[in-house]
């Protein structure tokens, strides 16, 4: 009983952890695992588990090779958080952006053969809430998520 | 562990095993040379045992499209053996279970090569 009540308080309990990565697969990685523990230690089910650490997975792929193009100059500024109610993931890379506004849809006929493109549509499936915006002088943020209880 | 291929040859069918992860890096990289490489051969009958996958990424999608088409257009096919729960989600998702000839069992994959 004392060990439930532990584990439930630790539950609840606010915990935030931030890393300054550098632009490599490795932290790809790092920073799945990060997330994937506190999304654990949220008490996130198996099921969102998995989507939690693919969108945490394809959003850092994003910023290391996509924004920062594996620059070893550029750092990748990952956080995670959790609450009682949500696990939010912040991901800001150093690089030059994208046009996020106009991305062609992967499931579409015409792109359906396409190697690359599902990233975001994948970040999006999985997520409850998917923010992006560009950071001033440079660089894009990405703000995930998901709700103990999802939509 | 990232990604483990074995191939062996059942008949005329070339069947890849593939254990781990295709992830960006060395996973999907592994596949993509495997796959090159068949094409190259020549083999026209592959079958991708994905049994053992344990995770796979956008990346990795990517790469058994890019194969599907490559084996496609040298006149072969690929069809995808055993797919776990996780990347048949996945493949449901971005609407590509229905491009893919999936099967169950190996004795009926191998079988359906015509």
């Amino acid at each position: 009983m004392a060990v439930l009540r532990m584990s439930n308080q630790s539950r609840h309990e606010a915990e935030t952890v931030e890393r300054f990565l550098d632009s490599t697969l490795e932290s790809v990685d790092h920073a799945e695992d990060i997330a994937v523990g506190l999304a654990k230690r949220a008490g996130f089910g198996e099921d969102d588990l998995t989507k939690i650490g693919m969108a945490v997975r394809e959003s850092m792929v994003n910023a290391v090779v996509h924004g920062n193009r594996y620059n070893a100059n550029k750092k990748v500024r990952f956080s995670v958080s959790k609450n009682s109610e949500s696990l939010t993931v912040r991901i800001a890379d150093e690089g030059e952006g994208f046009d996020f506004e106009n991305l062609p849809d992967p499931c579409a006929g015409e792109n359906l053969f396409r190697s690359s493109g599902r990233g975001i549509f994948l970040i999006r499936s999985f997520m409850d809430e998917f923010q992006i915006r560009r950071l001033a002088p440079g660089g894009l943020e990405v703000v995930l998520v998901k709700r103990m209880v999802s939509k | 562990m990232s990604v483990k291929l074995n191939t062996r040859q059942v008949g005329d069918v070339s069947v890849v095993d593939v254990a781990g992860r295709i992830t960006l890096g060395e996973g999907s990289s592994a596949l993509r040379d495997a796959l090159r490489d068949m094409v190259g051969k020549n083999h026209k009958k592959i079958l991708l045992n994905l049994g053992e996958v344990s995770y796979i990424d956008s990346s990795g999608i990517g790469e058994l499209v890019s194969g599907f088409t490559s084996v496609t257009n040298s006149g072969g096919q690929l069809k995808l053996l055993g797919l776990t729960k996780r990347v048949k989600d996945l493949l449901q998702i971005t609407k590509l279970y229905t491009v893919f000839d999936v099967h169950e069992e190996e004795a009926s994959a191998i079988r359906s090569f015509a």
